[in-house]
């Protein structure tokens, strides 16, 4: 099976991060990770692979720093990368990104695209049912299970309420959430070898996309201002002297809690 | 004055009566109801018309037919803007009908004015953000716990809709829907009150503590990443960066240390306390009232004297 995965650079969700002069996502300012949930997404097609044979090639459409993150993933296991890098790229909406992976996806023939459920700084969680929108693929999203048996799939969706079970035939786009497998430690081997597998870089001229439909000039929405929330500030602290519970409840009742 | 359509879920949620009120600022409210809902509770909050489209088309396939009916409606009555819950149904309706009309769109959105200007909040609510459609109409999803439902009677005309769902809409089917918890209790993302247990909770059995408090307060429960990881909780009440964001009157921290994981999805919350045997946990830096002391001791008698109030 020849399975494509998404992978996105972000800035590192346990740290400070901003927005920069221009409103883009400051990625200069941070460090940058692969996005976590594609770890998990690495994973599930490494393991398809393993059980069904085929290919895993890791998909960006990011800065040159983006390398970074390729690499790492590579370290996992997957087989190859192509690297879509562009200046006109800088500011891209969703929707702009969504058209640039669906041009690349176009190229890379996939039976299976594989993706974290969002990534931790836009949180936005739209790609997946773009992408299956533009190429006219299945979109299995959110899943929690994928089982693959042939060309079929079959995928629990994580729902508020339980889960559903969704079936498709590929080719096919799963995004996945951390529940669904626990992602390996790239191996000092891998961390090698890594180092020796191809990354092609593929511009928007490349992919036939032009320039005016992606970055601010093609954005589709806009941010007008942003501001820093006022920190939060702790409160009252009691040390439990035997009455923490009732001090506690006593506190709600003046909130009108209880 | 032209349409807002609001997109309903099945059922009716607490979002849908928030987005209910944000679309009387905007426009005529119409809601578009895929499945059965409500009808009486829409009209209540504001809804001049409801579109209605179900049967197998509709609740048969994952998201895609949903779109293609919100599409054409689109076209058909040109609203001024489209709301929808930012769930992960609602997203995935909107990134298609983005998709099928060209069309921007914005997510997580906490307030739309008039103009359609959207008030996000981003970066584990750290960073406010303005934020405009600028190619089509708005389509936007809203945060459930933005705005409070303000009731504003209609008496609403109904419209059935066709359903005219293409093959590629139909790729992905449904075969089944698990109902997998929870009783009375409120939907994670849309209490007024979580009570919500991390890893000093210890164990499984021990997280009735946590559910007890609770239903006692009328919340829901939430767990953090170290419980869920740790096997104590499912994940679907996984609150944080990496789970849901959760925007309640009241959020209670039980055994959580308060990592920036776990804030990303509570820190906007109107009102905190915790409890957490060790004081310089990073959650006492954010709760309005805090609590050091042993869980097992300090919630238990919390119960009781909650329940004496009552």
């Amino acid at each position: 099976m020849n399975i494509v995965v998404l992978v996105k650079q972000v800035p590192d969700s346990g740290a400070e991060r901003a927005l920069s002069a221009d409103y883009s996502v400051d990625r200069a300012s941070s460090s940058n990770v692969i996005n976590e949930m594609d770890e998990y997404a690495i994973e599930e097609a490494l393991k398809i692979k393993e059980a069904h044979g085929g290919e895993v090639t890791v998909l960006t459409v990011g800065p040159s720093g983006a390398t970074e993150s390729i690499r790492k993933a590579l370290s996992m296991g997957p087989d190859k990368a192509v690297h879509v890098q562009d200046d006109a790229l800088h500011g891209s909406c969703a929707i702009a990104t969504s058209k640039v992976l669906a041009a690349a996806l176009r190229t890379l023939n996939a039976d299976l695209i594989i993706s974290g459920a969002e990534s931790t700084d836009g949180r936005v969680q739209v790609v997946p049912h773009m992408l299956a929108e533009l190429l006219g693929v299945a979109a299995l999203t959110g899943a929690r299970k994928l089982t693959v048996d042939g060309s079929q799939l079959t995928v629990e969706r994580q729902t508020d309420e339980g889960y559903e079970v969704v079936t498709a035939a590929t080719p096919a786009i799963v995004s996945v959430w951390d529940t669904i497998n626990e992602p390996r430690y790239p191996s000092f081997k891998g961390i090698m070898a890594a180092k020796k597998k191809p990354v092609q870089s593929l511009s928007l001229g490349d992919l036939g996309v032009s320039a005016d439909e992606v970055g601010f000039a093609g954005a589709t929405s806009q941010v007008l201002e942003f501001s820093k929330r006022p920190a939060r500030t702790g409160g009252a602290k009691v040390l439990d002297e035997g009455d923490g519970g009732t001090q506690l409840v006593a506190y709600l009742a003046t909130e009108k809690f209880v | 004055m032209a349409e807002v359509l609001v997109v309903v879920e099945a059922g009716v949620k607490k979002v849908t009566l928030e987005m209910l009120t944000i679309a009387r600022g905007l426009g005529s409210v119409s809601a578009v109801v895929f499945g059965e809902a409500d009808t009486a509770k829409l009209a209540e909050y504001g809804a001049e018309k409801i579109y209605t489209a179900s049967g197998e088309d509709v609740a048969g396939y994952l998201v895609a037919p949903k779109a293609t009916v919100l599409a054409e409606l689109v076209k058909q009555v040109q609203p001024a803007a489209v709301l929808l819950g930012s769930t992960q149904e609602g997203k995935e309706i909107a990134a298609r009908l983005a998709i099928k009309l060209d069309n921007g769109l914005l997510t997580d959105a906490v307030s739309v004015e008039a103009d359609g200007t959207a008030t996000q909040v981003v970066f584990a609510g750290s960073t406010i953000v303005k934020s405009k459609v600028t190619k089509g109409l708005p389509i936007v999803t809203i945060r459930p716990n933005s705005v409070t439902p303000e009731a504003a009677p209609a008496s609403p005309t109904t419209e059935a809709l066709t359903v005219s769902a293409s093959d590629a809409d139909k790729l992905t089917k449904v075969v089944e829907r698990v109902a997998e918890q929870k009783g009375s209790r409120p939907e994670l993302t849309e209490a007024s009150i979580v009570v919500s247990g991390g890893r000093g909770v210890g164990n499984a059995d021990n997280f009735k503590l946590v559910e007890e408090l609770a239903d006692l307060l009328g919340g829901a429960v939430g767990a953090s990443r170290a419980a869920v990881d740790s096997g104590y909780y499912p994940h679907q009440f996984q609150v944080g960066q990496t789970g849901k964001t959760v925007s309640p009157q009241l959020y209670v921290a039980l055994g959580i240390s308060g990592a920036i994981q776990h804030r990303a999805g509570m820190q906007t919350s109107k009102t905190i306390v915790a409890v957490n045997k060790d004081p310089e946990a990073p959650i006492f830096e954010l709760a309005d009232f805090g609590v050091v002391g042993d869980l097992f001791k300090v919630v238990p008698q919390a119960a009781d004297e909650v329940r004496k109030r009552k």
